[in-house]
């Protein structure tokens, strides 16, 4: 380095200015992602045994990443596509329609008026961003509610676009599941037309999502206080397997009413992770609001990224665009949604049978891909440390992570982690 | 000034909007702070009314919007499609056709492509940074496989969405470590510098560029705006064909810009959206940004593969930081991924891929070279033509040689916006208001017919 420098200041010395310049001194290296680190401390790891139940990707029985059929056939017909020029700033319109169909019905009034401002979107966090980046502009005094605990991102997202962040009740630690209560309380004091984020489907990291009961009760008090609800559905079709099942919270919130707000991704449902495809939604009060709305994201689209990306947007339209690629899509998601249920089933029984002293109900009340397991910071540090079980330290488990080979490992696992308590 | 009209339609935010969430931020220079005072007539609106909803839930949270204006360049685009005149011309978004006026898939990148699927490559998440083996690629493409700075790891690199989704994470990074810069833009520039700067909250100011008399470069007062910018500023360079210009300055006059750059201890923020595209040669076209690394600099470097490798719609580019260390480069990374994080998580795979694949297959690399030195070609062929019909044609005596003397996709016509409007409403001629053509738009076959036009709006249209 001492010769490197000297050379630079040699250099310097001809042009007869500084040019060891260090504006990045003061940069500070910035902490590893929550989520993201994990992955790559496990990639790290060399130990034969590791497990990775971190980041939410889905992984077959045999622990390998899936690529759906659905999708390598869409692939094969869309290869060498003529078609490389740039999408509008709103992205693929066949795509967003196709979106629009999957979470508000097929037979929506709302598509049928063009009551929908929708945009193609960086996959779910695109979606958001581009959400709180709008509300922010549009409503510089307003905050945004989020449950607790929620996906770690939504804090830097919302905090990024310049909007503060409140949270409301959400997951009740001792029964692990909703405090519901506390959640319509909250709702309920908040000052009236506040924003609040809720998880469509499939809550992350705690995978509590309400009845349909409890859904419509939120409505009605949110309907009472005039808030605005947007939705985060990263998880359609992949909780139940069933894409229309999943969405129930969402066609509750529009039959009472309410002009809702989506952020929608294919990362999961159709396994299209790095494509970054998703698609933002804002229902309007009529189609020249719906107008106005969509030239508004755009003019914060184009400063950010100009269009979206092309390729996941021509697959996930070939294939819900394509009768027979929808069917084996659905198919596909469901296997997916079996999997891992049956795999909630297998790791509740395991425990069990190790005599845990400890309640398991969660682990099969809870749905999607995650799973609160109640640990403790120190109990997944010993997870991680001792057995080489990866997952955040929020004690959320990947459920896609798990299978037949190492469900029985993992459990061992908890149960030595927790077998004291 | 073009730039004015471009400011219009950026954006319409007001600044006392701004004030709102400047959350204590120093202001810099009041006088040359610049946010657009475009159309904000939501300031008026009800944003902070709050409706009383008893039953009255269907009353939209959004009710006062207005319709943003159309984008000033992909705007022209949607114009021309819903033209129905035969004898329409689009030479407005600067995308590649062939002589046929067809776009262009490169034959590497669909060879690449059907590697990818007989590969059976997964879909998973990207790194927040991005693909490794593209970085890797990006930045020896850009810097030379043996620069000293990369292999000194003093490259900080990470994809973006493109150029516009790198030049706005450069942004994001001046806006959160350097409080109170401000960034210096030509006049003019791409018109979405000023969108990505005002919605990075990044004031920025312009440095003189264009000259309008010898529809060429204004050196001096470029030099002299440099210099009179406060220590520290950002300057925005454009690494090869400028956009919308298409008028780079010398390699002699990149030095001078270099050594007033390193005077006022600036840091230059280059944008390189054509590299192989403009001379049709990779190592040319980057040699402005090579020089400025050379002396040591600490350089930013946008990125994109939109139009050198045809894959515009894939948004595919990189930001890079060259840093006085490689300790200091680990650092600005991890920033620079905490910036993407809450934006889109992770890049889009496809781009990258295509981009490592190419690059990385020495067969597929040269290949590349070839099909760039035609599209760079082709353009030459076109530039030549156009000069050589309107000379031909325009007996008047005006000096069109800038044509042949500007480089890249683009021309500035020196057309003003009048004359550019009769381009489109007389001509079917669509081009931005600025009086840029794309060339790549333009085929041999239609220089006559575009000539006829420039003459006329030029000498019958103030």
């Amino acid at each position: 380095m001492a010769t490197l420098a000297a050379r630079f200041l040699r250099r310097s010395s001809v042009a007869g200015v500084r040019s060891m310049s260090t504006w990045f001194r003061t940069i500070d290296p910035a902490p590893k992602d929550p989520i993201l680190g994990v992955t790559e401390a496990f990639l790290a790891d060399q130990s034969p045994n590791k497990v990775n139940v971190g980041v939410g990707a889905y992984r077959d029985d045999s622990g390998k990443p899936v690529v759906l059929e659905c999708v390598r056939e869409a692939e094969r017909r869309i290869a060498g596509s003529e078609f490389m020029e740039y999408l509008p700033i709103g992205g693929s319109i066949k795509m967003v329609e196709e979106s629009l169909k999957l979470a508000y019905g097929d037979n929506s009034e709302f598509i049928k008026d063009k009551r929908i401002a929708a945009v193609q979107a960086l996959s779910g966090t695109g979606a958001c961003r581009l959400f709180a980046a709008f509300q922010q502009r549009f409503h510089p005094n307003a905050q945004i509610y989020i449950p607790i605990p929620t996906w770690a991102n939504h804090h830097n997202i919302w905090r990024d676009a310049g909007v503060p962040i409140k949270t409301f009740r959400y997951y009740y630690p001792e029964s692990r599941g909703l405090d519901f209560a506390g959640l319509m309380e909250d709702i309920k004091n908040a000052p009236d037309g506040s924003f609040f984020l809720l998880h469509a489907c499939a809550h992350n990291p705690t995978g509590v999502d309400p009845s349909e009961q409890q859904w419509r009760e939120i409505s009605s008090q949110i309907k009472a206080k005039g808030h605005f609800p947007f939705f985060d559905m990263a998880y359609q079709g992949f909780a139940s397997g069933d894409p229309e099942r999943d969405a129930k919270a969402i066609r509750i919130f529009l039959e009472d009413g309410h002009l809702i707000g989506l952020a929608q991704s294919y990362a999961k449902n159709m396994g299209l992770y790095g494509q970054r495809t998703g698609c933002l939604s804002l229902l309007c009060e009529n189609e020249k609001q719906a107008v106005a709305v969509k030239s508004q994201l755009q003019l914060i689209a184009r400063p950010m990224y100009s269009n979206p990306p092309l390729h996941g947007a021509l697959v996930v339209s070939t294939v819900l665009g394509d009768p027979e690629l929808k069917k084996l899509w659905l198919k596909e998601v469901k296997v997916m949604a079996d999997r891992i249920i049956g795999m909630r089933t297998t790791l509740r029984e395991n425990l069990e049978k190790r005599g845990s002293p400890l309640p398991w109900q969660h682990i099969t009340n809870q749905i999607g891909m995650f799973c609160y397991s109640g640990l403790t910071p120190d109990q997944v540090d010993r997870m991680t440390n001792e057995f080489h079980i990866y997952m955040t330290r929020n004690g959320r488990i990947s459920m896609a992570g798990l299978n037949t080979g190492n469900v029985g490992y993992v459990a061992d696992a908890i149960h030595e982690v927790t077998k004291s308590f | 000034m073009a730039s004015s009209l471009l400011s219009v339609a950026s954006h319409s935010v007001s600044p006392s909007m701004r004030e709102i969430h400047n959350k204590g931020k120093p202001r810099v220079g009041g006088s040359t702070l610049r946010f657009d005072k475009g159309l904000n007539s939501f300031s008026n609106s009800r944003s902070s009314g709050r409706i009383s909803m008893t039953a009255a839930v269907n009353v939209s949270q959004f009710e006062g919007i207005p319709m943003a204006p159309p984008d000033p360049i992909l705007g022209v685009s949607e114009a021309f499609k819903a033209d129905t005149s035969d004898l329409k011309l689009n030479l407005g978004v600067g995308a590649y056709r062939t002589e046929e006026l067809q776009p262009y898939v490169l034959n590497v990148v669909k060879k690449a492509e059907n590697l990818m699927l007989e590969r059976g490559d997964n879909k998973e998440y990207l790194p927040i940074e991005g693909l490794a083996a593209f970085n890797k690629a990006t930045a020896e493409l850009l810097l030379g496989a043996d620069n000293p700075a990369i292999k000194q790891q003093r490259v900080a690199t990470v994809q973006g969405l493109s150029g516009t989704g790198s030049l706005r994470l450069g942004a994001a990074l001046i806006e959160r470590y350097f409080p109170g810069a401000k960034v210096l833009i030509s006049a003019p520039t791409w018109g979405n510098h000023k969108n990505i700067f005002n919605d990075a909250r990044v004031p920025w100011s312009e440095y003189r560029y264009y000259d309008p008399k010898t529809v060429g470069l204004d050196f001096e007062g470029m030099i002299e705006d440099i210099k009179s910018a406060p220590e520290g500023t950002f300057v925005v360079l454009h690494g090869c064909a400028h956009n919308p210009t298409g008028i780079d300055p010398t390699p002699e006059q990149w030095e001078i810009i270099a050594n007033v750059i390193q005077d006022k201890n600036h840091i230059p923020f280059f944008d390189v959206a054509y590299q192989g595209f403009a001379s049709g040669s990779l190592d040319e076209d980057a040699a402005s940004v090579r020089l400025f690394v050379a002396r040591g600099m600490e350089v930013l470097v946008a990125q994109s593969y939109s139009k050198n490798l045809g894959l515009y719609a894939e948004r595919i580019g990189a930001i890079n930081v060259i840093s006085s260390s490689p300790e200091s480069a680990a650092r600005v990374k991890s920033q620079l991924k905490r910036l993407a994080r809450p934006m889109y998580s992770n890049p889009p795979v496809h781009g990258a891929r295509i981009v490592a694949d190419v690059v990385g297959n020495p067969t597929l690399f040269n290949e590349w070279k070839a099909e760039m030195e035609m599209m760079a070609g082709r353009i030459k062929n076109v530039r030549q033509q156009l000069y050589d019909s309107i000379i031909s044609k325009d007996k008047s005596g005006k000096d069109w040689s800038f044509i042949l003397k500007q480089i890249g996709m683009f021309s500035f016509t020196g057309l003003n916006k009048n004359q550019s409007d009769n381009m489109t409403n007389k001509w079917r001629v669509y081009m931005t208001k600025d009086g840029r053509i794309s060339l790549a738009g333009l085929s041999l076959a239609k220089c006559e017919y575009l000539a006829d036009a420039i003459i006329d709006s030029y000498h019958n249209v103030s």
